[in-house]
């Protein structure tokens, strides 16, 4: 589904990624584990283009979805922005209605019809395990909400556009727990529909919602394999150094 | 001892916010009770009053019609409730012309017992005299003295403070010449302010940017009368002759100055508030496939409408209180504005063209006054409204 082959990414003079190849499976969870600053929001960045905003960058390798080059020359970047939900660190909601938030990635696409968005809009609610908490107030701020319900709209926006890819940010560090568990029982159940790809720091949180694991330092992917393998028995020594808690 | 520090300052920054606040709430105080003061003036000139026939049925004028009878626009009693005469207005130089220097004595000690005279023999007239020489006599009447009515200074079509023997105390043309300056000078300056705003923010390489910025800074750091002066010398001259005026000193020169004085603030306000739009906002949008421009009018306006509006508040402020440009370009007529390209006059520049000529603790001073405390209501209901607007936008 996600694939790399030989990535290697700058911003300016530094060396932020290393020779990267992976092959991320479909309708799957992946997770990025390893030390701050060791490149894995960088890494999931790549695959929404999310890296092209950022001045002074450069990329070499390839970047495939489904086999095509999302930075080939032809590539529409938000068509292909379009196939990639993504959920950030910090709920993020714009300053409109919980409806029009959802409906938002709808309504840029030019899209008009207004049952269509209606549907669309609850369906993608009801995906991210909100529909019950807010139906009765959709015309209301989504600054009324609280973080995690906020986190949960921003699912379900990034899930209106129906995107094959949903790539996640750490998207439960700025939680309270039982806001985490929320979203963690929500991602597994997105997976039969969608492949998941999700930054985090947290390593029991990896070990609880992946089915792979990639563990990152220092801009290289040490390891990458299923996740009880990577925790119980890593085949790297930095990686067992790092899930057992000696550094990072 | 780090404790007592501590303590001092915390004391020293309530004593300095409190006397700030107290400060400024005096000045309102002032500002209102002089205005106040306004109210409580005769409608005839300080030292003077209004006589008429001892026979004579009418007691009181308002000062629209005392005007209209000296200005021989009212020329029967009828009119103004009395019986059928024609009217004849006496000032004292009407006094002087009629009877010879002799026959009024010394110090016009005779004053008194001519004006008698000549009451009896012109039944319809007026006089305007000072008080001192009013005759205590049953043939000669006293008009009421009638304060100035509130009515008439915020409905009054007319602004002649210097006029006799009432004064014209006519808000309309000012406020409206205010109200339309202002309005016009907006109406430029906002969506041009907006658009160098979103320019700067989301479009212009950083590099361009370091260099429009300090530029558009610089712009608001100019004093108001080098702007007049500009105004005065360039603007005039060419909107007379590209638009064919009789003189060019116009409310639309008036607007064009405001506009170009409020950009920076608009600007760099309005600029500030869009870059402060939280980068994860931003890329939210953009990962959702929406452009870049469909990011910054769907997401980042409204994310800055706040700020955007204080902008708009602060370009209103500028312009609805700016004095000296307007001043200088604006022509300076009491008139009720009809047209973009006619004179009109401001309610600051009047403040400030009349203020060292009216008399301290005259109508006409009090006058100037109650203009501020307009001026300082229109920039409250602009602010709060403003405030509201914009609660309202991210409260929806």
């Amino acid at each position: 589904m996600l694939e790399t082959r030989k990535v290697n990414f700058y911003y300016g003079d530094f060396h932020a990624l290393k020779e990267i190849n992976i092959k991320i499976p479909a309708n799957s969870v992946t997770a990025f584990i390893g030390p701050s600053g060791c490149g894995k929001s960088t890494f999931l960045r790549l695959f929404n283009r999310m890296n092209d905003l950022i001045p002074d960058t450069r990329l070499t390798g390839e970047c495939l979805i489904r086999g095509e080059n999302i930075y080939h020359k032809s590539v529409d970047v938000s068509v292909l922005r379009k196939k990639t939900g993504m959920v950030f660190q910090k709920p993020n909601p714009f300053p409109k209605t919980i409806f029009e938030n959802v409906a938002y990635g709808l309504r840029v696409d030019g899209i008009s019809n207004r049952s269509f968005i209606a549907d669309r809009v609850e369906q993608s609610l009801k995906s991210a395990a909100l529909w019950d908490e807010v139906k009765d107030k959709l015309k209301k701020s989504a600054f009324e909400l609280s973080g995690g319900q906020q986190q949960r709209l921003c699912i379900a926006r990034a899930l209106a556009i129906s995107p094959s890819v949903i790539l996640m940010d750490e998207p439960a560090s700025a939680l309270d727990p039982i806001s985490t568990s929320k979203i963690e029982d929500l991602i597994h159940t997105l997976k039969k529909d969608y492949t998941i790809v999700i930054v985090t720091h947290n390593m029991q949180q990896a070990a609880r919602i992946s089915d792979k694991t990639g563990f990152f330092m220092l801009g290289e992917l040490i390891e990458y394999d299923d996740t009880k393998k990577i925790f119980l028995n890593p085949s790297k020594e930095e990686t067992q150094n790092y899930i057992t808690g000696r550094f990072g | 001892m780090r404790r007592a520090i501590e303590k001092v300052v915390e004391g020293l920054l309530t004593v300095s916010g409190a006397t700030t606040s107290a400060i400024i709430l005096l000045i309102v105080v002032f500002l209102f009770k002089e205005g106040a003061g306004f109210f409580r003036h005769s409608n005839v000139e300080n030292g003077y009053s209004l006589c008429v026939s001892g026979k004579n049925p009418v007691y009181r004028l308002s000062s629209d019609e005392i005007k209209k009878i000296f200005d021989y626009e009212i020329v029967s009693w009828d009119e103004v409730g009395g019986e059928s005469i024609e009217i004849v207005p006496f000032r004292m130089g009407n006094i002087m012309e009629r009877y010879s220097e002799e026959e009024l004595g010394e110090d016009y000690i005779n004053l008194p017992a001519k004006i008698i005279e000549v009451t009896k023999e012109i039944p319809g007239i007026i006089l305007f005299l000072p008080l001192q020489y009013i005759p205590d006599d049953v043939s000669v009447k006293k008009i009421e003295d009638s304060r100035i009515d509130v009515s008439d200074f915020f409905a009054g079509t007319d602004w002649i403070p210097t006029a006799t023997p009432s004064p014209q105390f006519g808000l309309l043309p000012l406020l409206l010449g205010t109200l339309w300056v202002g309005l016009f000078a907006i109406i430029i300056a906002l969506p041009l302010g907006l658009g160098v705003a979103i320019y700067m923010a989301e479009l212009a390489t950083p590099r361009i940017r370091n260099v429009l910025k300090p530029m558009i800074e610089l712009l608001a750091g100019i004093p108001s009368v080098v702007y007049g002066f500009f105004g005065l010398v360039v603007l005039v001259p060419f909107i007379q002759r590209t638009l064919n005026l009789p003189v060019g000193e116009t409310a639309f020169a008036g607007s064009i100055v405001l506009a170009i004085m409020s950009l920076p603030t608009i600007i760099t306000v309005a600029e500030d508030a869009m870059r402060n739009t939280p980068q994860t906002v931003r890329e939210a949008s953009l990962g959702l496939g929406a452009s870049h421009w469909q990011t910054i009018y769907r997401v980042i306006i409204p994310y800055s409408l706040s700020g955007i509006s204080a902008a708009v508040v602060l370009g209103i402020g500028r312009a609805v209180g700016e004095t000296m440009a307007v001043l200088m370009v604006t022509g300076n007529a009491a008139v009720i504005p009809q047209t973009l390209f006619e004179p009109v006059r401001t309610i600051p520049a009047t403040i400030a063209a009349e203020l060292g000529e009216a008399p301290a603790g005259g109508a006409h001073y009090n006058a100037l006054f109650v203009l501020g405390c307009i001026l300082f209501i229109i920039t409250v209901v602009v602010s709060i409204s403003a405030e509201l607007i914009s609660k309202k936008r991210v409260d929806s």
